[in-house]
């Protein structure tokens, strides 16, 4: 069987991808590329498949045929750590650990890679203000800050590696809807200054629209549409596409 | 993990205490078993090495015939008092009642030497109040048959071949008999809880608690005369310093040694030193050789006293405790994300915990001995199980989603258990070590039956001379510390937790 190459535009690339749990198939036959240095926005229900997705980009699921090519490599099986620091993650509801202060919370991975306390240190303030926030978060615990907060030290602590992927899974869904609004601005800041091909999974479509380069809506594992928000929003191919932009846009 | 560390350091710094300063040349171990005659047997066997410039090492209130004979097989003591009937009943399974010569023959195949008898005949007795025996007219162990009486006898007693069971069989007797701790059973009997025990014929609380010797005309009872047991090898010098000790006293005089202490609430130590002193032509000793008053000082000032045992007690349950805590938390560690191995540690250890801990305790024998060692290996064994059970349970039960976000940052699984997992789970660690600390502190008031100090050893004289107050003196300080602990625990724990 003959390879396809790949457009050397693509940060990430799924090739006849493959997945089931159990007997339940997730993904039959899936290829998809996501361009480099822009948001990618999967859209789908849930169920659809779009957490399996992005989780097969940085091995903690793998694909029971086929191959998930990041920067050109196929995702590796040996040394996944080193691999996965490669790849920023950040979750609905931050994930941060509970015993850890907001700058340790941000700061344990580069530590452990062995950066100096100085490089530690410039990189922690820049992400801070990167994203809004006062240095005087640095030594609070999560439970003594609020939803936003944690929420883009949660982003920080993904960027902190300087990440050529950024996998983001519903980080902007748990805050109320002004905080969230902060949360796209500081987003998009950081997206001008240094552009990172970030992978956003999400349900909401306005959310998609706002922030991404390029759309994908998925549906029971299938890519039902993908390209640029603005052509998919104004030209649905298939009835789930048609009937999932009418139920969120109009 | 501070407090780990503080937990440690307590133990270690307890050790600090100088235990087995002691030369090598003429020293010798003396023990007992835990009630009142053997101490003071044992005493007088000390007390007359010392006279004759041995370094008298005492092991005294061993509990029970199997453990202080294994610990002499095993060479933990060199020699303690025993009785012919015990050795030719309990341990060797004769039958009849052997003298000393057919007794040796069997014992050789041990190592073990029977040396002169003492000069009395201290046999097992039924015995009941004076009253009752006038009421009911009982005279002869045959009395008690069709009587709606309490029987109550000690567990050794209800045990052995030579005891209830043959002694039930022989007389026809067919009571309800229950258990009770010998140095409990004549306090039982005076306050008219229990109608009927077994007793030594020379105890000295038989004239206390005005208690009669029901006769046994059937001759149930084998002969129990008492002589120093010691190993066949033992040395020429030891045993020729024991000859004075042959025909050295009689019944009455035994009775009268044991009031003393019971009655008088004198210490074995001056008893025992009294009737050496006063002995001591006969005893063998030379013109002005004296025992010691040394050993005897620590016991009649019993805060020093106590305060060694504290020390004892520290060093035994911090030692332990230590253990359970780097290997419980190291296997846990190992095993936690195996679902069945860690399974299979949790049960292990339980099953541990099931056996009695007096049983562990007497296991540790054949194994490692009398002591110090082999109690804080029971401990150790005794403990493991609420540590190693909270610490598998919280390190399986991290929040799954933080899990999935270490692994998505990049960290190995080391380093989730070193950032992550075992953060979030010490606080059920520590409730665990809490826990143990508190088993660990009430049951090694035990590990005195197997002569290793600690508080216990006031409360296993105290039971084998019914004296409450001696058995308080280990009871409450032991309590206390428990109390101290489980508090200082606390503390420490709500420092260390993480918020939720």
């Amino acid at each position: 069987m003959s390879e396809v190459s790949e457009p050397s535009d693509s940060a990430v690339s799924f090739r006849r991808v493959g997945k089931s749990f159990g007997e339940v198939a997730v993904f039959r036959d899936l290829t998809l590329q996501l361009p480099m240095h822009q948001t990618t926005a999967i859209v789908g229900a849930s169920g659809s498949g779009k957490t399996t997705l992005l989780q097969m980009i940085n091995g903690m699921v793998r694909p029971d045929a086929g191959a998930v090519d990041v920067m050109g490599q196929p995702v590796p099986v040996e040394n996944l750590e080193a691999f996965r620091r490669g790849i920023g993650y950040a979750v609905q509801g931050a994930g941060l650990f509970p015993h850890l202060t907001a700058e340790q919370n941000v700061t344990l991975v580069a530590k452990l890679e062995g950066w100096s306390e100085a490089e530690v240190g410039t990189r922690f303030l820049q992400l801070l203000s990167a994203v809004g926030l006062a240095v005087d978060v640095a030594g609070r615990l999560p439970r003594q800050l609020s939803g936003g907060q944690q929420q883009r030290l949660g982003i920080c602590r993904a960027l902190m590696l300087k990440p050529s992927v950024l996998l983001l899974d519903e980080p902007f869904s748990a805050v109320d809807p002004i905080t969230r609004l902060g949360l796209y601005e500081s987003f998009e800041q950081v997206q001008q200054a240094v552009p990172v091909t970030s992978v956003l999974v999400t349900h909401d479509l306005r959310e998609a629209k706002r922030l991404a380069d390029f759309l994908v809506i998925l549906d029971q594992g299938q890519v039902v549409q993908s390209g640029k928000p603005a052509e998919v929003l104004a030209h649905p191919a298939t009835p789930y596409a048609q009937r999932l932009i009418e139920s969120q846009l109009s | 993990m501070k407090a780990l560390l503080y937990v440690l350091c307590l133990s270690l710094l307890s050790w600090a205490n100088p235990l087995w300063a002691q030369s090598a040349e003429k020293s010798v171990v003396v023990g007992s078993k835990n009630f009142g005659e053997s101490f003071l047997l044992a005493e007088i066997a000390a007390q007359v090495l010392e006279a004759q410039g041995f370094v008298v090492t005492r092991q005294l209130g061993l509990g029970g015939t199997l453990i202080c004979y294994e610990a002499l097989k095993n060479g933990e003591i060199d020699l303690y008092p025993e009785y012919t009937g015990t050795l030719s009943q309990a341990v060797l399974n004769l039958p009849g009642n052997p003298g000393r010569e057919e007794l040796n023959r069997a014992l050789r195949a041990d190592g073990l030497e029977l040396l002169d008898e003492y000069g009395f005949n201290n046999t097992y007795a039924v015995v009941v109040s004076d009253a009752l025996a006038k009421n009911l007219g009982l005279e002869r162990i045959g009395d008690l048959h069709n009587t709606s009486l309490t029987f109550a006898f000690s567990h050794e007693f209800l045990q052995r071949e030579d005891g209830w069971p043959g002694l039930a069989q022989r007389y026809g007797l067919t009571s309800e008999v229950t258990g009770i701790e010998h140095g409990l059973a004549y306090q039982a009997i005076a306050d008219g809880a229990i109608d009927v025990t077994d007793a030594y014929s020379t105890d000295g609380e038989l004239q206390r608690y005005q208690l009669r010797i029901l006769e046994d005309d059937l001759g149930y009872f084998p002969e129990y005369r008492a002589a120093t047991l010691v190993k066949t090898s033992a040395s020429a010098q030891l045993k020729e310093a024991l000859a004075g000790l042959g025909n050295m006293l009689n019944e009455s005089q035994v009775q009268a040694l044991n009031a003393e202490v019971v009655l008088q609430g004198r210490s074995f130590a001056a008893v025992a030193r009294d009737f050496v002193r006063a002995n001591a032509a006969a005893l063998g000793l030379a013109n002005g050789a004296q025992p010691h008053a040394s050993s005897s000082w620590l016991q009649q000032n019993w805060v020093v006293e106590l305060w060694g045992h504290f020390l004892r007690h520290l060093q035994l349950t911090g030692s332990a405790l230590a253990g359970s805590i780097a290997i419980g938390l190291g296997l846990s560690v190992l095993v936690y994300r195996r679902q069945r191995l860690a399974d299979g540690l949790v049960y292990l250890c339980g099953l541990l915990q099931t056996v009695p801990s007096l049983a562990l305790l007497a296991l540790m024998i054949p194994l490692f001995g009398i002591g110090f060692v082999p109690a804080i290996i029971a401990l150790f064994l005794y403990s493991l199980l609420p540590i190693v059970r909270n610490a598998i349970t919280a390190l399986s039960h991290t929040d799954s989603n933080l899990v999935k976000v270490s692994q998505a940052l990049g960290l190995s699984p080391w380093e989730q258990l070193r950032y992550l997992r075992l953060p979030l789970a010490m606080p059920a660690i520590f409730a665990g070590i809490r826990t143990s600390a508190v088993i660990s502190i009430g049951t090694a008031t035990l590990a005195a039956f197997i002569g290793a100090g600690g508080l216990g050893e006031p409360i296993v004289v105290g039971l084998s001379l019914n004296d409450t107050d001696m058995i308080l003196r280990g009871a409450i300080p032991a309590a206390m510390l428990a109390i101290v602990v489980e508090l200082a625990f606390g503390g420490l724990e709500r420092r260390i937790s993480p918020p939720k």
